[in-house]
């Protein structure tokens, strides 16, 4: 027995030791040469249908015209998010050149890590970024003022609407009152009531970090006029637009309104809820549902004009295992040209992460009026900070909301407070 | 004998001296080591490695980072132990895990053994009765969670037929009940691997003590609790350790019964945690404090439950 014991130790020693040895180690990638090196390179999409066309065809249009660079695409590999799967890809370097699902969230870690490429470092750089997407690119630059990820495409969070359901309860299905704080729980206590549906809302309870982008933030950043979560090195919804969010979710969630047991399939698609907050990706699955869109209400109301969301966003990052950083950036600036953004739009119904999107495309939005909606509301999008432990301090607040909002324990203004102070210490740390 | 006569009765013949050194070093069977070193170095690769590198993250600033980025990793002593301490999600963590093998192990070690018992009398429907109890336990966790989910939730089965004795709100969003519900479930996915251990040793346990035992004046009762029972007991000492072992490293029921250590954190564990700090947040130094105090915390559970079980 203590033989095994002296025998284990011993290993565990050495093991201890090459561990040391090992940790700075590893093959020199991207480089300085790589900025300027042409060749084939590869890339990641997501693996929903939609996309996975979009992305076949950008491809194929690119290979066509560059036998001597091709570009290899390929869904992003399965893992419990696209989030963890970069990560490890990061770590191990296997990363590909450019990742078409990159979560802006996740950027301030990837760059820690050393895993991104710094776009502004290309001679056009940070002009093609910021003449591409305007005012709201400087949501997407690094504390460090470069851009390591080139703003792509949004989902505006919006609220969807089951006509039928709506009018069931006795709703005009096509102008409901949300407007208001006070207009939205009478509509969804009229739901709920009526038993046109079990729920009026139902957005996911679960505690993942992420989560709270589809409930609180889209109605803080209407709230607050267009606030993040984070500015200038500290929290900033422990204010009145915070308190009086999370207020309406404690009230929606003790009136039952909204369900907090975790969801197995799709509560919105299945008339569960009636109403569903989401993007125009969401449009896709509901089929022959008869459908309508509203924006986030506001305490007071406000014009839809005026209104502020949450973007959704999903961008582009190039990553610094690839070795063909001139070709790299040359298929990104085709695959976010105008004829690809157009084609984006017209394949996935997401909106691409252009200035005056409706200008830009007037036949396609004429043509499809729902989708302009979401256009319109493009113009004014709130992006989740860029800031050091950004997932940590998300899945403070996340922890916070839970408990205080979901399952109504405690003070929702000392909750507020303190997880506020959590995030301050947080992103205060390099 | 004279001490120089014994000395040299005790040494090799001076012919063999090479000989004997080297079977002093590699024992009465060098064969047998060439033979285990791909398991040696099987163990130290996925094993001895990760666990040494770990601990050595443990007392280092230490983030993944891509290869060829060249970054500082000092050392932080007990920094990163003293962080994981005065987290009070962690503390809750151990608490929670504590919570589940409490309700998991007993639960499991009574269950598979009375169901082995049942099963090895059984004469109709023996391999059918196995491969049902065996079943859950080859079957997708996520499928099987699913099921479960269903059952449980405010409309499940489970409720209609518990009707007003049903808890509100329902078994998995209660912080009361969410772990033992899913204690319960990992006792009955795993009950089929448990019983085919227990099945094993009450297989191996001689008819003849049985039939004395009888004779002797035994009820059938009596019978099982003094010679069945206690000749299983090495197949209870292994199934109490890893049960305590698997129990110890629940992750897959937090993180997808109960959406992510749900309800308001009532079902977080240490490795729920470890995963979310080290592969989420991005601080895997802090995840290697949990896993090595996790470990430990293990060892020591197990040590004092072989000394339990081993008790003659």
């Amino acid at each position: 027995m203590k033989r095994s014991i002296i025998i284990l130790a011993a290993a565990l020693a050495i093991a201890s030791m090459l561990a040391a040895c090992g940790g700075s180690g590893g093959s020199s990638s991207g480089g300085s040469s790589a900025t300027t090196s042409r060749g084939p390179i590869t890339i990641w999409y997501s693996n929903n249908p939609q996309e996975v066309a979009w992305g076949k065809q950008v491809v194929a249009a690119w290979n066509a015209a560059h036998a001597d660079q091709k570009v290899t695409g390929q869904e992003i590999p399965a893992g419990s998010s696209s989030e963890a799967v970069i990560s490890a890809a990061i770590t191990a370097g296997t990363t590909p050149a450019l990742i078409y699902n990159t979560s802006p969230a996740s950027v301030p870690d990837f760059q820690k890590m050393g895993g991104l490429v710094n776009l502004s470092a290309f001679p056009d750089g940070a002009s093609y970024i910021e003449s591409r997407t305007g005012a709201a690119a400087a949501q997407y630059k690094s504390t460090d003022g470069n851009y390591y990820q080139l703003p792509w495409k949004s989902n505006p969070v919006m609220i969807f609407y089951n006509k039928a359901i709506m009018q069931k309860a006795g709703i005009n299905p096509n102008n409901p009152p949300l407007a208001t704080y006070a207009q939205f729980l009478s509509t969804a206590r009229a739901i709920v009531e009526s038993k046109a549906a079990k729920y009026a809302i139902y957005p996911s309870p679960a505690s993942e970090f992420f989560q709270s982008w589809y409930d609180f933030y889209a109605f803080y950043a209407a709230e607050s006029g267009g606030k993040q979560l984070v500015a200038n090195g500290a929290s900033t919804f422990a204010d009145a637009a915070g308190i009086s969010v999370e207020q309406l979710w404690r009230t929606i969630y003790a009136g039952k309104l909204a369900g907090n047991e975790p969801y197995t399939g799709d509560s919105f698609a299945d008339g569960t809820a009636a109403m569903e907050l989401a993007g125009p990706w969401a449009i896709a699955t509901y089929g022959k549902m008869a459908w309508g869109v509203a924006p986030i209400p506001t305490s007071g109301g406000m014009k839809p004009t005026a209104i502020y969301t949450f973007s959704d966003a999903k961008n582009i990052a190039m990553y610094t295992s690839c070795k063909n950083q001139a070709t790299a950036w040359d298929f990104l600036k085709f695959s976010t040209s105008l004829a690809e953004d157009k084609a984006l739009l017209v394949m996935t119904g997401q909106m691409p992460l252009r200035a005056n999107l409706t200008k830009v495309y007037p036949a396609f939005f004429a043509a499809h009026p729902p989708y302009k909606l979401f256009a319109t509301q493009a113009d004014r999008l709130v992006e989740v900070p860029n800031v050091s432990n950004s997932i940590q301090a998300w899945q403070t607040f996340r922890d916070a909301w839970t408990s205080a909002v979901i399952f109504g324990k405690g003070d929702v203004s000392a909750s507020v407070t303190k997880a506020a102070a959590d995030i301050n210490k947080l992103v205060s740390q390099k | 004998m004279p001490e120089l006569q014994r000395k040299a009765a005790a040494a090799p013949a001076p012919g063999g001296q090479r000989r004997w050194r080297i079977k002093r070093v590699l024992g009465e069977h060098p064969a047998g080591l060439l033979l285990s070193a791909p398991y040696a170095l099987f163990v130290a690769a996925v094993f001895v490695y990760p666990l040494g590198f770990g601990i050595w993250m443990s007392f280092h600033h230490y983030f993944f980072t891509a290869p060829g980025a060249v970054v500082p990793h000092p050392f932080v002593g007990l920094k990163n132990y003293a962080t994981v301490i005065s987290d009070p999600a962690v503390r809750a963590s151990f608490v929670h895990v504590g919570e589940f093998l409490i309700i998991n192990v007993p639960l499991t070690v009574i269950f598979s053994l009375l169901l082995a018992t049942a099963l090895n009398n059984a004469i109709h429907w023996r391999g059918f009765l196995r491969v049902s109890y065996y079943v859950p336990y080859v079957t997708a966790s996520v499928a099987m969670i699913t099921v479960w989910m269903f059952m449980f939730n405010s409309g499940g089965i489970v409720n209609r037929i518990l009707g007003p004795l049903a808890p509100n709100p329902a078994w998995l969003v209660n912080t009361t009940w969410a772990m033992p519900s899913i204690a319960l479930y990992v006792t009955w996915k795993q009950l089929g691997f448990f019983i085919l251990l227990f099945l094993a040793a009450l297989q191996n346990v001689p008819d003849e003590l049985n039939e004395a035992a009888a004779i002797d004046g035994a009820s059938r009762w009596q019978s099982y609790r003094t010679v069945t029972i206690p000749a299983v007991r090495p197949a209870t000492t292994l199934v109490v350790l890893l049960a305590i072992i698997t129990g110890a490293n629940l992750f897959t029921e937090p993180y997808l019964m109960t959406s992510g250590g749900g309800p308001n954190g009532a079902t977080t564990t240490p490795v729920f945690l470890l995963y979310q700090k080290g592969i989420e947040q991005g601080t895997p130094d802090v995840a290697s404090a949990i896993g090595v105090l996790l470990v430990i915390g293990v060892l020591l559970i197990a040590y004092a439950s072989r000394k339990v079980t081993e008790r003659e």
